[in-house]
């Protein structure tokens, strides 16, 4: 086992006994990003230098016995679409090319002053639109498990980061499924905060009412332990919620005796792989030795959810995105005198993917004059009876366990070509984000090889519970400890 | 469902300020006209009485103080543009 | 053919906060271009807008000061539509649920005009186009962000006369309830009018034409004019009138098409996902109401009741809040409304407007105002000195008293002082005592004026005009 293999709490112990330095950490680090990198393709963006000062000054601070910050000299990725002031942000496309923010997202600022380590930034699907990061206008990022599969999308490349070794954590943005999917894939932890409860002040933005920023790591409690970083009240983010502030590690030593967990069985049913379910339910069994009790529950909209969602992110994206224009900031076709329309419509032709294209398509004409009601408004009424049909089960229960995906990791190109394929990607994350619960994809099995994820569910702001379950179903399994072969074989060497 | 026409879905491209070559634009009707038609299961959900939701979550009367702060050097604002002239953006003329 | 004319007002009012709606960027005027900016105004990728308190309470101050409801229940949706003075390619406005709606304004003929709706906005940036060969225009983002109000009337405006007393109107009022600057010239105001004509044997209503571009009441009441002769041009030649949005060319004087209707705009309204409801507590909007001031209207009748003015002061004196303000300070130190209006409209607002400067900032103290016109009552000094007090009052704010004794102008209340220029001015002017003499009693009018000139104004009039009397009177025996 290497440095770069442990986990936040891990390192945090070694520390605070000052066992291990930070720029030990990130050496390791370093070694498997040169070994690795150019195979998986994690980062589109790598600044070890910047990250060796970081590292050094906290080095100082654990030598001279200060205060620590709960991520002091831990290295992390984050995403290619969070802002920080001085660094390029691109969102994996060619129409951000060479922007570099002026100011610095509210989750960024927040991880830098606990003394984070930032190792770079992520590859991802263009502008967060996609399940596979084939949709990133630079590059693919790879499967550590199968290099012949993606590792899911959009946090593709935070995901391959974490379970690569390239990184102790990361950060990503779920939308639809964006952190889960691609945790599943890769066999990591990734957790989607309830919406609100993470400031979404300097994350790009593709569907306003769904983005929501969270932590994909190696376990639950290291998920925790960034959820404490991450959430919080935010005044730049008018829909960041004010809660009281809360310790998500405090309830993860929790009994799960007594606890309710729903099994809802439209995410069990056709569409999705039978080894997945299979894999999925022998979890839930292990769940129920300890302790926990099981029950059957419906939730009827499930299937009208992806659809919807569909219809909703498109909207906000289409809108979202009509500010890149090749003004203000980002690449810029070459200038038409005389014609600013034809100049949007060139910088935007050829700053655009194909796939971002297609959403902003949808959206405007789902929004368009004689669309409206039809598509948008339906969406938002099937949202409201989906949100509903939410509440009713969590009076019951205390959580709700699915599959994270319908299937394991894919191959390149096995969805690219047909969009509404890729887009059944999220069909068991996204009524998630509809409705703005938390939920954790956590391993539990692997299916030929292959990672799969499971789902746990919780009501608004019931953080605490979904990782106590996730973080004692990982105290009695070892799924989340599993490496890929390259990794391992580094790892025994 | 009202399919879309190649037309229609031109129409959409201009208000989106993007363009598609007539090969492009053949595949993405067909493209749209089934990601609509799977849309179009949405009919099947009985609305009634439903109101839209647009929010997901109860906050209300989120509001800042009148308070000055201070803004970007004018540097930092311009530093991305693609074209700046005396302290501005600078832009094609419009077609009248 | 008769016709009917049919005009509706989309008035656009900037805000008098002094931070952005969405952003606490700076509002102020005339600052180097795009350094009022960040990067919520600026529409960066990432960035989030949080709405501004004060411009949500200035618009219910306008809604409440127009007799609207206030919505218990609005929101902030996405217009969307490309330009490039609108940072993030739409603008955050309200489509169904505007903050306030079904309002009214009274024109002086007792006329209520609707008010439709009032709703919370942000303006765009200001466009520079070039006018060289090079073409290209220049983006100041400054505005862009500065919260305004969008006043829609309903279509109940009748004459050119009556939109410009509207405007008038309204404008009075936004400036009473200091919300907005109203400035016309820098575009802090801003109209739109709507304008169609019907034959007045019928009922439904014509095809309209949106008028842009009317940046003076000047223009409003013109372009009017040229579209109601335009238009009923058209219609008695038997011609339709084309739905389309025309603007004004100040220097043609005349009305151009720019856009037909049919190419209208898709704008794509949805709910602003970034911005939460707003849902107001009737205690907060009771609040608001009980602060609201004296409205003109109110002020001009109280005026004229209990100060005994007449319409036409008191309409003047209450056009601005601070005139009326300065106008009730005076009299509550010194009172003699009458003297005080006639003070104020014609020496104030000369001075004033030769000063260029706004009501708001007069540059004399109320008290020494009244002063002034207690020394001129009393007979210390005359009307003509008075002026000339006043115009020093006004450039260097020192009290009337301190005037008058440095510069002398001591009023001659000396009887051998004036009787010595009484006689020489008798003596000078056989003529005219003659004809005081001869029955033409308003010859010793010229006499007076004589004798003023002599003393530069300072005698005392009322003493003067006694000794005159008597001194002319001795000439008869
Ligand atoms: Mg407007
Ligand atoms: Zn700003």
């Amino acid at each position: 086992m290497e440095l770069c293999d442990l986990t936040i709490h891990e390192l945090r112990g070694l520390y605070a006994r000052k066992e291990v330095f930070p720029s030990e950490v990130l050496a390791s680090v370093t070694r498997r990003i040169h070994k690795v990198e150019k195979d998986y393709g994690a980062y589109l963006t790598l600044d070890l230098e910047g990250a060796a000062e970081q590292a050094q000054a906290a080095d100082a601070r654990i030598k001279a016995g200060k205060a620590l910050g709960v991520l002091e000299g831990i290295p992390v990725a984050i995403k290619d679409n969070l802002c920080q002031a001085g660094k390029e942000a691109t969102c994996a496309s060619r129409i951000l090319q060479g922007f570099v923010p002026p100011y610095t997202a509210t989750v960024v600022r927040k991880i830098l002053a606990q003394g984070a380590v930032i190792l770079g930034r992520a590859n991802m699907d263009e502008f967060a639109m996609g399940s596979s990061t084939e949709y990133s206008a630079v590059k693919e990022s790879k499967n550590p498990w199968d290099p012949q599969r993606t590792p899911g999308g959009s946090s593709g490349g935070s995901a391959v980061a974490v379970a690569a070794g390239e990184a102790i954590a990361a950060l990503g943005s779920d939308t639809g499924g964006s952190i889960r999917q691609p945790a599943a894939f890769s066999g990591v932890t990734g957790l989607k905060p309830t919406y609100g409860l993470v400031s979404r002040y300097g994350l790009v933005a593709l569907a306003s009412s769904l983005d929501q920023i969270g932590p994909l790591t190696k376990d639950a409690e290291d998920s925790a332990l960034l959820l404490n970083i991450l959430s919080g009240f935010d005044p730049m983010d008018s829909t960041s919620v004010r809660v009281k502030e809360l310790d998500y590690t405090r309830d993860l030593q929790q009994d799960l005796s007594g606890k309710k967990i729903g099994l809802p069985l439209e995410y069990f049913g056709a569409g999705i792989d039978a080894e997945v379910k299979r894999t999925v339910m022998k979890a839930v069994d292990l769940l129920k030795e300890l302790g926990v009790e099981v029950v059957e529950i419906s939730l009827k909209f499930t299937e009208y959810a992806l659809p919807a969602y569909c219809i909703i992110s498109s909207a906000e994206a289409g809108s979202n995105l009509a500010r890149y224009d090749g003004i203000r900031f980002g690449k810029a076709a070459a200038r038409i005198e005389d014609n600013l329309a034809a100049f949007y419509t060139r910088t935007r032709s050829e700053g655009f993917g194909p796939e971002v294209k297609r959403r902003i398509m949808l959206g405007t004409y789902v929004l368009s004059a004689g669309s409206y009601e039809a598509y948008y408004k339906k969406a938002q009424q099937v949202r409201t009876l989906i949100i509903k049909e939410f509440n009713e089960v969590f009076q019951q229960v205390d959580a709700i366990i699915t599959p994270t995906t319908p299937t394991t990791a894919f191959k390149f190109g096995e969805k690219s070509q047909d969009p509404l394929r890729m887009y059944w990607s999220e069909v068991c994350t996204a009524p998630v984000n509809m409705a703005g619960l938390p939920a954790i994809s956590i391993p539990c099995g692997f299916s030929c090889g292959l990672p799969v994820g499971m789902q746990i569910i919780g009501d608004h702001f019931m953080e605490t519970v979904i990782l106590n379950i996730a973080y004692q179903y990982q105290r009695v399994t070892d799924y989340h400890k599993a490496r890929p072969e390259p990794v391992r074989k580094e790892g025994t060497a | 469902m009202r399919r879309v026409s190649e037309e229609d879905v031109k129409y959409v491209a201009g208000l989106a300020r993007l363009n598609f070559s007539a090969d492009e634009l053949r595949t993405l009707t067909g493209e749209l006209n089934r990601i609509l038609q799977y849309f179009a299961k949405l009919n099947q959900v009985d609305t009634t009485g439903a109101p839209p939701t647009a929010h997901v979550l109860k906050v209300k009367n989120r509001f800042r103080e009148d308070t000055v702060e201070p803004s970007l050097p004018r540097e930092e604002a311009l530093k991305n543009a693609s074209t700046v002239k005396d302290g501005s953006f600078q832009v094609p003329q419009i077609m009248e | 053919m008769r016709f009917d004319t049919v005009i509706g007002l989309e008035v656009h009012a900037e805000l008098a906060t002094a931070t952005k709606i969405f952003c606490a960027c700076t509002t102020k005027f005339g600052g180097a271009p795009n350094t009022q900016t960040c990067p919520v105004c600026l529409g960066l990728p990432g960035a989030l807008p949080v709405l501004n308190k004060r411009a949500v309470e200035f618009c219910i101050r306008a809604g409440l000061a127009l007799r609207c409801e206030i919505a218990k229940f609005s929101k902030m949706d996405r217009k969307n539509f490309f330009y490039p003075d609108m940072p993030k390619a739409y603008q955050i406005s309200q489509y169904d649920l505007p903050l306030c709606r079904d309002g009214f304004l009274t024109l002086d003929c007792g006329k209520k005009i609707r008010i439709n709706r009032i709703h919370l906005e942000e303006d765009a940036g200001k466009l520079t186009h070039s006018t060289g060969t090079e073409r290209y225009s220049l983006v100041d983002y400054n505005r862009a962000g500065v919260p305004l109000i969008e006043i829609v009337s309903g279509p109940d405006l009748s004459t050119p006369a009556e939109a410009v007393e509207y405007l008038e109107k309204l404008q009075r009022i936004l400036e009473y309830l200091e919300i907005s600057d109203c400035k016309m010239a820098e575009g802090s105001l801003r109209c739109d009018a709507n304008i169609s004509l019907k034959p007045i044997d019928r009922e439904e209503l014509g095809t309209k034409t949106e008028l842009k571009n009317l940046n003076s009441f000047k223009a409003l009441s013109r372009a009017l004019d040229y579209e109601i002769k335009r238009q009923s041009e058209l219609l008695a030649a038997g011609q339709a009138v084309r739905a389309e949005t025309r603007k004004w060319d100040e220097a043609k004087q005349q009305t151009l098409s720019i856009r037909s209707k049919e190419e209208t705009q898709d704008y794509r309204y949805f709910p602003e996902p970034d911005l939460v409801p707003i849902e107001l507590d009737p205690a907060y909007i009771a609040g608001i109401a009980k602060s609201l001031p004296e409205l003109p209207d109110e002020k001009k009748q109280r005026f004229m009741a209990d100060y005994g003015l007449p319409e036409y002061d008191a309409d003047l004196i209450t056009s601005a809040k601070r005139l009326a303000e300065f106008f009730e300070a005076v009299n509550a130190w010194y009172f003699n409304p009458k003297a005080a209006s006639n003070f104020i409209m014609g020496e104030l607002l000369r001075l004033l407007g030769e000063e260029q400067l706004k009501s708001a900032e007069i540059p004399v103290n109320p008290a020494s105002f009244g002063d002034l016109l207690k020394l001129i009552d009393e007979g210390e000094i005359s009307v003509s000195v008075g002026k000339q007090v006043f115009a020093q009052m006004f450039r260097t704010g020192a009290a009337p008293e301190e005037i008058i004794k440095a510069e002398g102008f001591k009023q001659i209340s000396d009887e051998t002082q004036l009787l010595a220029v009484i006689n020489k001015a008798i003596k000078d002017h056989p003529q005219s005592v003659q004809d005081y003499l001869g029955g033409k009693e308003k010859a010793a009018g010229f006499l007076v004026g004589q004798i003023m000139r002599e003393t530069k104004g300072q005698a005392n009039p009322k003493l003067l005009k006694d000794l005159l009397h008597r001194e002319l009177e001795k000439l008869k025996e």
